[in-house]
């Protein structure tokens, strides 16, 4: 749920990173976060394990260039990957104007994607929020760099049957990590537009 | 359609901005700050600069998110007030109206007697200008800046 704050001229929308378990959600944020200039982003909060495994969530406040005179702000949240803090995710997918789906490209997590998308269908259901109703959505091919990847093809026929935007990565060195937050912010500012003009 | 959007405007801000500058005195607190339960900040007073203010936001209402699951899963009515009691600093965190947080931070100057009755009174007033935000937003025909927005208007986004 976006807010729009015609007082401090700002809009604020929250971005959810959501994926299989050690697919690379807290990579990609920590990416952005060390990329991005001083002046544009906020302090970044890591909720973790002892072991660097997302207990609760991952937050980046983020601030982008101006709107119609509207600063746009993105406050991006990773969820806790592993099948287990199914609680926590749900309450993160709340108030969601967006969803970066994080895939894990190794043939060996092909299952754990797929449950994964399942669940964050069956999460955001529970939310009140749809894939299928226009709810920005963009994938992201994470761990392109490793060997014994699945194909793109492959991945989308089994991941993307709608066709949303989707980008290669390898979010550790960064390659695809802006470009796959360029394609959400875009879409949300679109679905802005939308709203106004209904 | 999505999710409706929040909207803040300017005459609902500075009221809200005044009840939560009198909480500060009234309470004599360090900092009081309004989160939506996204997290998203709405308003902050008090000695706000010499805190993130943007990380508690999103604490808080990571905390409020987490204690309402336990409520959920016990069916119990979400839990409205959390306390907090630090060494120096203490956090007072109340719900109101099921929408917005309320978050005082407060120390030895103050007590929690004080803080509690004194939110319990800014809560009731934040209600009243929420309720009304809430009407106006729904109200059809406010003009929105965001209707003319272009394509290339998108594309500027990451032009700096
Ligand atoms: N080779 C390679 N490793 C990666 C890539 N992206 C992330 N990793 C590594 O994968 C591991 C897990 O990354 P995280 O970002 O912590 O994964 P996560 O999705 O946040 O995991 P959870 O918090 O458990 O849900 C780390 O060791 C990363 O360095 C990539 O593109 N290539
Ligand atoms: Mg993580």
């Amino acid at each position: 749920m976006s807010f729009v704050n015609y007082m401090a001229r700002e809009i604020n929308c929250k971005v959810v990173y959501y994926g299989p378990g050690l697919c690379g959600k807290t990579t990609n944020l920590q990416y952005i976060y060390e990329r991005a200039s001083p002046e544009s982003k906020g302090k970044m909060i890591s909720l973790a394990t002892e072991t660097d495994r997302t207990l609760f969530f991952d937050f980046l406040p983020l601030s982008l260039g101006e709107i119609r005179g509207f600063k746009t702000r993105f406050h991006l949240y990773t969820v806790p990957g592993q099948v287990f803090y199914d609680a926590s995710r749900k309450l993160i997918l709340k108030g969601a104007d967006a969803v970066v789906f994080v895939a894990d490209s190794q043939e060996a997590r092909l299952e754990a994607n797929l449950e994964s998308m399942d669940n964050l269908k069956q999460n955001l259901l529970e939310n009140n929020l749809d894939l299928d109703k226009g709810l920005p959505f963009v994938i992201q091919y994470n761990k392109r760099d490793l060997p014994d990847v699945t194909s793109v093809e492959e991945l989308h026929k089994l991941l993307n049957p709608n066709d949303v935007p989707e980008h290669e990565a390898v979010a550790r060195t960064g390659l695809g990590v802006f470009d796959t937050l360029k394609s959400v912010a875009k879409l949300i500012v679109a679905e802005l537009k939308k709203q106004q003009t209904v | 359609m999505g999710n409706p959007q929040m909207v803040m405007y300017e005459e609902e801000f500075n009221q809200i901005q005044h009840v939560v500058d009198r909480l500060v005195k009234d309470a004599n607190a360090r900092v009081v700050f309004i989160v939506d339960k996204n997290g998203q900040l709405i308003a902050a007073g008090g000695d706000a600069e010499n805190v993130d203010t943007t990380s508690l936001a999103s604490l808080t209402a990571g905390n409020i998110a987490a204690t309402g699951g336990m409520a959920k899963l016990l069916k119990e009515n979400e839990f409205a007030t959390q306390f907090h009691e630090g060494e120096k600093a203490n956090i007072h965190i109340q719900l109101v109206g099921n929408r917005v947080i309320l978050v005082v931070i407060f120390d030895a100057k103050s007590s929690l007697g004080l803080v509690r009755l004194r939110v319990r009174k800014a809560s009731d007033d934040l209600n009243a200008i929420f309720e009304k935000l809430l009407k106006k937003v729904q109200e059809p025909g406010a003009d929105s800046p965001f209707a003319e927005i272009t394509d290339e208007d998108i594309d500027n986004l990451f032009n700096d």
